[in-house]
């Protein structure tokens, strides 16, 4: 499935060459995040902890709703990777 | 050769650099590095200037920052520095030592992993979890970390950590095994049998002897310790000081016997320099007898804490002492800690002061 991702912008700044907005083939988030580590090493430790799961404090939207790394992309899904309320 | 003189400092929101030539007169502050993220412990290669920042951020997780060019430009990894799938994450670094070509990480949940690539990539010294007292081991104030790694400076295979709260270790066979290091050294805060329990104290920092590696010095949260066995029995050297509370210590360069402390007014006191004075506490006689040291420091109304990897010395003669504090300053002493000066303030909570020498 192509799925249209946006990245938060910490993010993008900590991976010279990332860019926010992105076209990535895959079948479910955890796909996705591998996808995204192989454009940009580290990049899924970023975002994805050994539990495993997606990190405490990040989440990600797959067509609107908070999703997990086994959720399904469906073709043209709109996913939104967010930095959640945190810190101090 | 001229020389220059750099302090790292870990603050909870990035990383900072101070600059001065070896009179250490002016200096010269950048940052912050490492976007801003906790750092809480830095350290460099004085041969090649490298530097290593270690943190984590409450989004992203944790990562080894590092750079090559004295902080202009950064990189950042955490490619093995996780814990087997199923377990609680890591969640940040909290300390980092280097030793003979090896760079060590201390993570919270308490951990030890290693890189023999300069920090690209990390592996974790499992023995250290199959200790039988893991399973007892409890989060202090600052989480459960392990904050101190002290390698043997010529054996590879001998290294010591302490973790708060489950107390000082060593292993002999580079992190298979590990045994306690805690004989004599106090926890006032569990019942009067376990007083003296084999593991389970807070530790709040250990400096090593320059030139003896069987001495040492520790500042844990229930009094300040000396051994001279490389851990196995520890003795209080904490008459003559105003408190038994403390976090950090620093050791001479090059004479074994002349330690630093800064105590504070206790642990459920507010953790204060003591009656609102700052004073750096110094024993030339192994911890006998102990005097404090003012001149230059502030006097009056002072209400903070220093924590405990935010003391260092540099390798200069006379070698110049260093602390940050949790309100953001930073002091420096040219000559021993005899007269001081704030050379930095208005910075995030310091979390860690640590020193480079290198050709200025």
């Amino acid at each position: 499935m192509r799925a249209d991702v946006i990245l938060p912008g910490a993010l993008v700044a900590l991976f010279p060459g990332a860019a926010t907005h992105l076209s990535v083939e895959a079948e479910t988030v955890e796909d996705m995040l591998r996808e995204l580590d192989r454009r940009w090493p580290g990049m899924r430790d970023r975002l994805r902890d050994e539990r495993p799961s997606i990190r405490k404090h990040i989440n990600i939207f797959v067509d609107g709703k908070r999703a997990t790394l086994d959720t399904a992309l469906r073709e043209n899904s709109r996913v939104y990777v967010l930095t959640a309320m945190s810190g101090g | 050769m001229a020389k220059k003189v750099v302090l790292l400092i870990g603050t909870k929101k990035g990383a900072f650099i101070l600059e001065s030539s070896e009179k250490r007169k002016t200096w010269k502050l950048r940052g912050p590095f490492c976007d801003a993220w906790p750092i809480n412990h830095m350290v460099a290669d004085p041969e090649s200037g490298k530097i290593y920042a270690g943190g984590g951020n409450e989004w992203f997780g944790p990562a080894v920052w590092q750079s090559d060019d004295q902080g202009k430009t950064w990189s950042h990894s955490s490619d093995g520095l996780a814990y087997d799938e199923g377990q609680d994450p890591v969640k940040s670094v909290w300390a980092l030592s280097r030793s003979n070509g090896c760079l060590f990480a201390g993570v919270e949940p308490a951990g030890l992993f290693r890189s023999d690539d300069k920090g690209k990539t990390w592996t974790h010294i499992e023995g250290l979890q199959k200790h039988p007292s893991r399973k007892d081991w409890m989060p202090g104030g600052g989480g459960l970390i392990l904050h101190t790694v002290i390698p043997h400076p010529d054996d590879s295979d001998r290294i010591w950590v302490a973790v708060s709260t489950g107390g000082m270790f060593h292993t002999s066979d580079g992190g298979k095994t590990w045994e306690p290091r805690n004989m004599g050294v106090r926890n006032d805060y569990l019942p009067e049998d376990q007083k003296y329990a084999e593991t389970g104290q807070c530790v709040h920092s250990v400096v090593m002897a320059p030139g003896n590696p069987d001495l040492m010095y520790q500042q844990n949260h229930c009094g300040m310790y000396r051994s001279d066995d490389g851990g196995k029995k520890w003795e209080s050297i904490e008459e003559g000081l105003p408190s038994s509370f403390g976090f950090p210590s620093a050791i001479h360069p090059r004479d074994p016997k002349t330690v630093y402390l800064i105590p504070l007014n206790g642990d459920v006191l507010g953790r204060y320099v003591p009656d609102a004075k700052a004073a750096v506490w110094r024993t030339k006689d192994g911890g006998k007898t102990w005097k404090a040291q003012r001149k230059g420091l502030p006097q009056k109304n002072v209400f903070f804490g220093v924590l405990r990897q935010a003391m260092a010395t540099d390798t200069l003669k006379p070698h110049g002492l260093y602390f940050g504090t949790n309100t953001g300053a930073i002091f420096a002493s040219a000559d021993e800690g005899k007269s001081w000066e704030c050379i930095a303030e208005h910075l995030p909570t310091i979390s860690s002061v640590e020193t480079l020498v290198m050709k200025g």
